[in-house]
């Protein structure tokens, strides 16, 4: 009885092993880059680790199909070599047949972040050889940024226009309200100082010779 | 030695002695400088511009490197030194701006201001678009992560945009996210928003600087020239931790002395060293002629050219230790990319190869197999070709540079501070050049008396705002190259040439001497007097002929971004459209020719008013 059991077993792993051809049929090809991933805290690659990505894929296929029973025993690799690279087929429960590759790869799609995870690995460190990540958008914020400091250097230079502008103006007011009050405060005392008139002597220019240029 | 040209009634048009003596004491309606800092810094700051920190550096490396400095500094003595204390010292002697000056020592000579103006006029114009886009960068710089560090996505999301995923990053940022740069000058597409935007914001700033000249420009350089040389500090702590720097600086500086034999590396020489000053621009005679009598120009022309070229040293060994990080860091990413084909093709386990005992790993596989070696198609990691990648220009600031920074740690702000320092660069030298813009278009007369100088400096930046509108449409990348090449080269070494020979020739060197004397307490030794009658005129003359000659040599083609182009992302090398040696003509040879043309015309006119005065005089009797 037992021979029984134990012929019928190597003769599926063996059937097993014959469907899992590289490069042939329903076969992917994963490949691991875990010492570029973690550097000194890199795990080895071992047996243990290769049951946790054969349960990790069958979650992903159960995930996907919603509830089909896949099991360990479902995911079947091959070719393993030290680059840490090999190939995979997945059959349905209890049965020999292939899911086909397009199956196999949407069901990965969907649960990548969580397989990723499990190896705490990312896209590009983990690769399923013709599966292509679904890459995150850009972050783009709804007002351009750009838009906002521009608005904060115009906001300034205008009101650094306007300001220059309206400040001699200004200015020329407020002198001629206090000339108004100088001039009613001299009236009183009747006395025109020194002070007031030597300052501001107007440059008569009629004395000079500005126009040096000979006719044309 | 005597040869003066005769040069009648030159007393009566300018101030003698005792007039300046007055003119100093009295308190005039000129403007004046607040103190001397602020000129020197003026000068300064239009002196050291954008060309010094993206022309010298690629001068230097691809002229032989630390052997460079050896004609650079023997032209800087020989021809910058005289041509900088001939435009000095007439500016403060005749107290003018440019065509006020030439129009004094003679009035035929007046066209020479003019072709100043002009000159200045069309450099302004493309000048402010730089800046213009250095604005748009600037802007963008305050958000992480900056947005040239990411490609966009294409529509199913599984990959970048062909144009993107084939160049790089910041080649589809600047070409077609910032200028949207269409595939030849006559395809001229729409305007483009966002740089009509930062146009609007450059004018505007400039407008403000300068809206009350000196008085106000003057107070803006203390940010304007300073600042820069705090950015290159901080820059030249930060480049030197980088990993690699020390390969760019090597690169830059080892010298290379067979270079020296090379024509062209003079002339090259000769000619940053005529740019650089912003000679024949007319912005270094206004500002001296805001300058007390006797204040010693000759000083300051020594200072001035000291500062120039250290200042050129300073930037170019800075902006060499970011290169050498960002080829040190491409190189790195070739060989890890190269080891990680290897890897996967040759199925071997990780830490096999690394980078030291790559080459030894290559060889050997290449010898046991070497089909498939071949089929992996490996890339050869040259570091040499990498520290010599587009490293001038438009395409250092914009490409090299921007790259370099999205390495660093703390991107934004490192590009944050690149870009505020061009900004200061580009608009200490924009002051000078507005100064011989507006001052000479008051001279002429062109304004009405009654307005004051802020409707000037208004008027003067709408009008310029709407032709730059020109640089705005998709092709503005390459009508901006077309001015660079044409508008800024010819013109300035005619009139450079025009100016030597009209103050040496026609107002007199003895009188210039003299004048020196006058105003500093010495005459000129003879170094100078050699120079200013010899060597600067002689050496501007081989310039100019030698520039000629190659321009006319060349074909006129020019570099688009095409992306249907074969070998896309290198620029494809395009013939130009035949009117535009129309375009040409107006950019090179109406500047160059208005300074004949005009002492024609005024031949033409006195004759004629000649004529017509005896009739008249008949007539009356």
């Amino acid at each position: 009885m037992l021979e029984k059991i134990l012929l019928l077993l190597s003769l599926s792993l063996s059937v097993a092993e014959g469907l899992c051809k590289p490069g042939v049929g329903e076969a992917y090809k994963v490949r691991f880059s875990i010492k570029t991933a973690l550097g000194d805290q890199a795990y080895p690659w071992n047996k243990n680790e290769m049951f946790l990505f054969r349960a990790a894929l069958a979650f992903a296929m159960r995930d996907f199909t919603n509830g089909e029973e896949f099991g360990v025993s479902d995911i079947h690799p091959c070719n393993e070599t030290q680059r840490v690279s090999f190939w995979f087929v997945v059959t349905r429960p209890n049965t020999m047949d292939l899911v086909d590759k397009g199956t196999v790869e949407m069901a990965i799609k969907k649960s990548r972040n969580r397989i990723n995870g499990a190896f705490l690995l990312t896209d590009k460190t983990l690769e399923f050889d013709g599966i292509y990540p679904t890459l995150a958008a850009p972050v783009s914020p709804d007002t351009p940024p750009w838009l906002i400091v521009f608005g904060v250097v115009m906001g300034a230079v205008s009101v650094g226009i306007i300001a220059l502008l309206v400040y001699p103006l200004v200015q020329r007011k407020l002198k001629k309200n206090m000339d108004a009050d100088d001039e009613d405060s001299d009236e009183e005392t009747g006395v025109k100082t020194a002070e007031n008139g030597a300052n501001d002597g107007i440059y008569n220019s009629t004395f000079s010779d500005d126009e040096r240029f000979t006719q044309m | 030695m005597r040869l003066v040209l005769p040069n009648p009634g030159l007393d009566l048009r300018i101030p003698n002695y005792e007039d300046l003596e007055k003119m100093e004491k009295e308190d005039g309606d000129r403007p004046k400088w607040d103190n001397k800092a602020q000129y020197i810094l003026t000068c300064v700051g239009f002196c050291v511009g954008i060309g010094n920190v993206w022309r010298f550096p690629y001068l230097c490396q691809t002229h032989g490197g630390g052997a460079f400095l050896i004609p650079y500094v023997i032209l800087l003595v020989l021809e910058g030194l005289p041509l900088l204390l001939l435009e000095f010292g007439i500016g403060q002697r005749l107290r003018k701006g440019s065509v006020g000056v030439w129009r004094a020592i003679n009035p035929y000579l007046t066209g020479v201001g003019i072709a100043s103006m002009l000159v200045s006029l069309l450099i302004g114009l493309y000048y402010n678009t730089l800046i213009a886009w250095i604005m748009w960068y600037l802007f963008n710089s305050f958000q992480g992560p900056l947005p040239w560090t990411q490609c966009p996505l294409n529509d199913n999301r599984t990959g970048f945009i062909s144009e993107c995923q084939q160049s790089s990053t910041v080649d589809y940022y600047f070409y077609r996210v910032t200028l949207n740069a269409s595939a030849s000058i006559t395809d001229s597409g729409g305007l483009q928003w966002p740089i009509v935007i930062c146009l609007l914001a450059a004018w505007t700033v400039i407008c403000i600087c300068y809206i009350r000249g000196i008085s106000t420009s003057g107070k803006a350089v203390y940010v304007t020239a300073l600042l820069p040389y705090v950015v290159l500090a901080i820059f030249l702590i930060r480049g030197l931790t980088l990993k690699g720097a020390m390969n760019g600086v090597k690169y830059l500086f080892t010298p290379d002395v067979d270079e020296l034999m090379n024509p062209t590396t003079w002339l090259d020489a000769g000619a940053q060293v005529f740019y650089a000053f912003s000679l024949a621009w007319g912005g270094l005679i206004s500002f001296s002629s805001y300058n007390p009598v006797h204040n010693n120009c000759m000083q300051d022309a020594v200072i001035l050219t000291i500062i120039t070229g250290l200042t050129s040293i300073y930037a170019a060994t800075v902006t060499y230790t970011v290169i050498g990080f960002r080829a040190t860091d491409k190189y790195d990413t070739c060989i890890s990319e190269n080891i990680r084909m290897l890897l996967n093709g040759f199925e071997l386990p990780e830490d096999s190869i690394t980078a030291s005992n790559y080459n030894a790993a290559l060889h050997h596989l290449n010898s046991s197999n070497p089909d498939t070696v071949f089929g992996l198609d490996i890339k050869t990691c040259d570091m040499q070709k990498l520290l010599s990648e587009g490293v001038e220009g438009t395409g250092l600031a914009f490409i090299v540079f921007t790259e370099a920074i999205t390495k660093m740690p703390g991107s934004p702000a490192w590009s944050v501070l690149f870009f505020i320092m061009l900004l200061c660069l580009g608009l200490s030298t924009l002051f000078g050049n507005i100064e011989g813009v507006v001052v000479p278009l008051k001279d002429l007369n062109l304004f009405p008396k009654k307005w004051p100088q802020e409707a000037l400096t208004g008027v003067t930046c709408l009008v310029s705002f709407i032709i730059c509108l020109l640089f705005a449409q998709q092709s503005g990348l390459y009508w901006l190259t077309l001015f660079d090449n044409f508008a800024g080269s010819i013109p300035l070494l005619t009139i450079g040439l025009t100016e030597m020979i009209a103050v040496v020739y026609i107002y007199g060197i003895d009188r210039f001497n003299e004048d020196i004397k006058f105003m500093i307490g010495k005459k000129p030794c003879i170094f100078w007097q050699i120079s200013l009658r010899f060597t600067s005129p002689l050496i501007l003359l081989v310039i100019l002929v030698f520039y000629l000659v190659t321009q006319a040599q060349q074909e006129l083609t020019y570099l688009v971004w095409d992306p249907d182009y074969d070998e896309f992302p290198t620029l494809a090398s395009v013939p130009y459209p035949s009117w535009i040696n129309v375009v040409i003509f107006v950019l090179a040879g109406i500047p160059s020719l208005v300074v004949p043309v005009y002492a024609l015309c005024r031949l033409v006119f006195v004759r004629c008013k000649k004529k017509m005065k005896p009739e008249k005089d008949i007539n009356q009797i």
